[in-house]
């Protein structure tokens, strides 16, 4: 049985002398293998008397124990500073930009747009589309503006041919949609209008933002409450907003809102007023029974009052420089 | 317009500064652009008159003069070439202040130009920044009086206000209609010029007959003989025509534009002596033409309304006069026209000729039809002081049916209450309509009847006067609220894709949006599309912006050159609009998705070098977005020819076999010819197509494991994928779930001409396992069918 105890001191001295998992294997196989001591005598066991065995079975159980325990203990060590050590071979430089594409974006119009309609969608409005080269009809006549009308001048019109033009505003879908639907109606319509003028302010394309909302009982009030609203929600500030009396044919009374930003000085941002009688009986709508009002607004014009853009012309180069800015 | 601001005040004067008074009238719809001085700041400028001019005797191009200031007399050098004894002459006195051009000033001192002493300096208008001429120093009158200053004897304490109006203000179309509108807003008196009938001296007159009465209801004329056209239209007249952009040119021209701009009513001249017969106001005969007073010749539309005599027509009414009958310098007696013309007889005319005068301007806009005989004699007055002569009767040609009745509109206090959301009182309301010069008379209790005046033009329906109470109680003033209406559901149809998630699709993959012109160059437009023949426009802005695109494709590869030329190499664009496509007789204006894609996979980075993109990076990107909507596998690319790509790579687009777009790389001659650099992909997409897709249906998993078979087959190098993987796919039987290329290769090992293709097929049975016997027949009968259907072996 002594010679038990110094077996059981070696294996512990060659279980702490191991210095690699490897190493501790061979420890492992050295002294529970089956070539190994404590295996060796526990086979002898069946030599030692009845009386004898238990005792001595336990001895040696117990020293098994003990070397498989200080192996355990051992093996985890070694591992943990093995995985350590890995992990500190593995570290990399986090500042390192990330592989692969980046994101594009959106123009800055069609991000304005997009704004636009979700406050209005968000009070129960839809879009509504129609086509940009326009009849006649559709973009004056049906809005009170017949052919020898002075107002005509204001618009600056491309035409193709007498009956055919690009649309100057996107009232036409309006028309459209007052034709073949009966109110209550609240609609938006966003799109590409043309007007025949070049330079720092005027482009021949831009965008516009209509809209037209027609029930029992909309008032002035109802106007000024909307756009008032809706100018504070776009430019997230308490902007001071002033309505301004104005003509378009196709609104009575007719009015330019402009903004102050704090700064004293008054910016037209958009045009609106009261459906006039003439184009809810053109398009079958009674206007005894039913009020409306419309309005339009020039994205392009909010977009720059928004992001601070100088010069409208930047809009349409298309400068990745520049579209960039406002991804 | 542009008016005085003291002629103004002559008329109406309420206590408020030019700031205020410019708000308010902007506040009332009558927009002012500008404010501007009548002169800069100065001191110490005076008249001044020249009595003797001699050669500078050490330069030639300089003069030495005395100038007299009414008490001393004075050297000054003057380089203006109208320097003249005699001349009474803006002199800036030493001393002065004058305004330099940079908004600073400078004073004048005495000084020494080539050895000869100046005391002070000439002026030129410039100088004293009454207008940009530095034609010469100024002319004043002869009468001017020497040595008072310039400031008080051309009364420059003035502002010239420059009015934006609407058109429906036709009637504030002049000093008396803008004095009567600010009368009204400031509840202050208006004192209008006394206008007293000219007696007539002689009995001439000059026949006219009122054609076409309908266009030209009233004509009055008025013969005036032995007008002395060499005399001087006075400083108060000729200052009060310059502030409001009016040159002098005659005592009649003067007298005439003063009329205009003081009452509104534009009036023509004739010389008597130069006008045959008599007058007819009537529509012209086809082919008639008019050499107008700018010396343009115009084929008369039959549209365009003339007054003619027997010779022809003499004026176009209304809009411009004619040369020959035209008042010169020699000219002795004139025929007065002062007309009412209907409006929308003159409407629209004078644009047909790409004119437009301050007469087509306010006809257009409508001239109070009680106005001309109070005109005429307001003009004959001013002609006769100003030029003498003799005036005959004023004659009246009318057509008193035609003439516009005096109107009346039913106001009813309810629909004022409802439009405005307030309970406007009823004296209030009477009060402004009272203020407006409107008549008024109680129907009922509950509304009105309120008469118009005739030089309210705009003012025909009930909204019209809502729009006038609202107007001068003050847009501002008026209530605000938000609308209290039902609160409907929305159609939200799920089996559409938002083009907001297509836009969204292609950033996350790199793409910036763009937004191009739809208008392009005709050039442009022909190098991307042989089938159709772009919408021409018919008055385009420039050539750039001349046809309407058929295709997205020319803008986004002019922004790729753009791009280009300013060192970005890696462009990925997308647009979304409309393509305009004449088909047969119709057009149809579509929306599109288009895309573009140049330059290297990946942006440059540390991780290695990226290669140039090529067909299936655009591929990639495409049916991520034909994904969006659940319909991917419905989309077929089938290799097709386009004029602006090439040959070898473009895919027609097909879902259900209809066409939906194209794919490709653009053509390497237009890349020549374009100056771009290449290889550049591009797309175009329907976008009804696109954003149709489908509600998803569950469909029940299998609990069984999958097998897979992969198949390395040797095939000709012209067969396509598709092709191999439709036969296998109707060849492998009910239970394969799907077919995988996971490798394409040719060279070494590959016979040349063929190439190879690595299929995965996988099967998959929903309720058992599938055995190995029932896999190697699939397997089988997928080689033999790929063999006698492409001829594809399998590779050793």
């Amino acid at each position: 049985m002594e010679n038990m105890t110094s077996l059981l001191e070696q294996a512990v001295a060659a279980v702490t002398a191991a210095s690699s998992v490897q190493e501790l294997d061979q420890v492992r196989v050295d002294y529970l293998g089956k070539k190994g001591p404590l295996t060796a005598l526990r086979k002898g066991l069946g030599k030692l008397s009845a009386e004898e065995r238990p005792l001595a079975g336990a001895k040696i159980n117990e020293v098994i124990q003990h070397v498989s325990e200080q192996l355990n203990a051992r093996k985890e060590t070694l591992e943990a500073v093995a995985l350590e050590s890995k992990l500190a071979s593995e570290t990399i430089d986090v500042t390192l930009p990330g592989r692969g594409q980046n994101l594009g974006g959106l123009h800055p119009v069609t991000k304005t747009l997009e704004r636009i309609e979700a406050f209005f969608a968000g009070i129960g409005y839809s879009v509504a589309e129609g086509p940009e080269i326009e009849d006649d009809y559709h973009n004056f006549e049906a809005l009170n503006i017949p052919s020898h009308h002075p107002a005509r001048a204001m618009h600056d019109t491309f035409y193709f041919n007498a009956n055919t033009l690009l649309r100057t505003h996107t009232s036409g879908v309006q028309i459209r949609t007052m034709e073949t639907q009966q109110p209550p109606i609240r609609i938006i319509c966003p799109g590409r209008v043309y007007r025949c003028d070049y330079d720092q302010t005027h482009s021949p394309m831009f965008h516009q933002v209509e809209g037209l909302l027609i029930d029992k009982n909309i008032s002035f009030a109802d106007l000024k409450g909307t756009l008032e609203q809706f100018l504070r929600e776009f430019f997230e500030d308490d902007v001071k907003v002033r309505f301004r009396p104005s003509y378009f044919p196709f609104t009575e009374p007719s009015i330019e809102v402009d903004i102050d930003r704090g700064d004293g000085k008054w910016l037209e941002v958009l045009g609106c007023g009261m459906v006039h009688p003439k184009v809810f009986e053109m398009s079958g709508i009674d206007p005894e029974e039913y009020t409306g009002f419309a309005f339009g607004m020039g994205v392009e014009r909010l977009a720059m009052l928004r992001y601070g853009v100088n010069d409208l012309r930047l809009f349409f180069e298309n400068d990745l420089r520049f579209l960039g800015q406002f991804n | 317009m542009k008016f005085s601001e003291k002629w103004l005040r002559e008329l109406v004067n309420p206590a408020i500064n030019t700031q205020a008074l410019v708000d308010q009238i902007t506040m009332a719809g009558l927009e002012v652009d500008e404010v501007a001085a009548v002169a800069r700041d100065f001191s110490r400028v005076i008249v001044g008159e020249i009595l003797t001019a001699e050669p500078h005797p050490n330069a030639d191009k300089l003069q030495v003069c005395t100038v007299s200031d009414g008490v001393d007399i004075h050297q000054v050098v003057c380089g203006a070439p109208n320097a003249r004894a005699g001349l009474k002459t803006a002199y800036a006195t030493v001393g002065a202040m004058l305004p330099t051009p940079d908004g600073g000033e400078f004073k004048i001192k005495k000084a020494k130009l080539r050895q000869i002493e100046s005391f002070g300096m000439l002026c030129a208008e410039d100088e004293l920044g009454l207008s940009d001429d530095h034609d010469g120093i100024m002319e004043l009158a002869a009468d001017a009086p020497v040595g008072v200053s310039l400031r008080d004897y051309l009364n420059l304490d003035d502002k010239i206000i420059d009015v934006d109006l609407t058109p429906n203000r036709g009637d504030c179309l002049s000093i008396k209609g803008l004095a009567r509108e600010v009368g009204v807003l400031n509840k202050a008196p208006v004192t209008f010029v006394d206008i007293q009938p000219v007696a007539a001296t002689i009995n001439d007159t000059f026949s006219v007959t009122l054609d076409a009465p309908a266009a030209c209801p009233r004509y009055l004329g008025r013969v005036i003989r032995n007008v002395n056209m060499q005399a001087v239209s006075p400083l108060w007249m000729v200052e009060k025509l310059r502030r409001s952009g009016i040159r002098s040119i005659d005592p009649v021209v003067d007298v005439t534009n003063y009329v205009l701009l003081e009452l509104g009513q534009p009036l023509h001249a004739f010389d008597l002596n130069k006008l045959q017969g008599s007058i007819t106001v009537r529509m012209p005969v086809a082919g008639e033409k008019l050499t107008l007073l700018d010396g343009n010749e115009v084929v008369l539309q039959s549209d365009t309304l003339i007054i003619a005599d027997e010779n022809g027509p003499v004026a176009m009414a209304g809009i411009f006069g004619g040369k020959t009958t035209g008042v010169t310098a020699e000219s002795k007696d004139i025929f007065l026209e002062c007309a009412f013309f209907d409006q929308i007889a003159i409407a629209g005319k004078a644009r047909a000729y790409g004119l437009h005068t301050d007469a087509s301007h306010r006809y257009e806009r409508g001239v109070d039809w009680q106005l001309q005989q109070q005109a005429i004699e307001r003009t004959t007055q001013l002609l006769l002081d100003i030029a003498g002569g003799e005036a005959g009767p004023v004659s009246e040609a009318v057509s008193d049916e035609h003439l516009p009745k005096a109107r009346t509109v039913t106001l009813r206090h309810s629909k004022v209450n409802a439009m405005l959301a307030f309970e406007m009182p009823a004296a209030e309301i009477e009060e402004i309509l009272t203020r407006l010069g409107m008549q008024i008379e109680p129907a009922t209790d509950q509304s009105w009847t309120v008469a118009i005046p005739s030089y309210r033009f705009d003012i025909s329906i009930e909204v019209d006067l809502i729009e006038e109470l609202a107007r001068v109680f003050g847009y501002n003033n008026l209530p605000v609220k938000l609308p209290t209406l039902a609160l409907p559901f929305t159609p939200n149809d799920e089996s559409k894709v938002l083009v907001h998630d297509l836009r969204r699709t292609l950033i996350s993959l790199g793409y910036q949006e763009a937004i191009t012109y739809s208008f392009i160059e005709a050039g442009l437009q022909k190098l991307f599309d042989d089938q159709f023949e772009a919408l021409v426009l018919a008055n385009p802005i420039s050539a750039e912006m001349a046809v309407m695109r058929t295709s997205i494709w020319p803008g986004l590869v002019k922004a790729l050159q753009y791009n280009q030329n300013r060192q970005q190499s890696r462009v990925r664009l997308f647009e979304t609009g409309q393509r305009f496509l004449p088909i047969n007789d119709d057009l149809v204006q579509e929306n599109v998705l288009s895309g573009l894609l140049s330059g290297n996979r990946d942006p440059e980075s540390w991780t290695g070098k990226s290669q140039s993109v090529d067909f299936y990076d655009i591929k990639r990107d495409i049916e991520a977005v034909l994904s969006l909507g659940g319909c991917l596998e419905q989309y077929t690319f089938v290799a097709d020819k386009h004029v602006a790509l090439h040959p070898g790579q473009t895919a027609r687009i097909e879902r259900a076999g209809e066409v939906v777009g194209y794919v490709g790389a653009l053509h390497p001659s237009l890349l020549k010819k374009l100056d771009v650099n290449g290889p550049v992909y591009l797309f175009e997409l329907r976008l009804d197509s696109l954003l149709q897709g489908r509600i998803a249906r569950f469909s029940e998993l299998s609990k069984f494991p999958e097998s897979r078979r992969d198949l390395a087959l040797i095939v000709d190098e012209t067969t396509d994928y598709e092709t191999l993987r439709d036969i296998a796919g109707k060849n492998a039987g009910e239970y394969l779930k799907k077919i995988t290329l996971f490798d394409v290769y040719q060279g070494q090992g590959v016979e040349v001409g063929r190439k190879s293709l690595a299929l995965g097929l996988t099967w998959q049975h929903p309720s058992r396992t599938l055995n190995e016997d029932e896999i190697n027949t699939a397997v089988q009968s997928v080689i033999s069918a790929l063999n006698s259907g492409a001829g594809a072996t399998l590779r050793d």
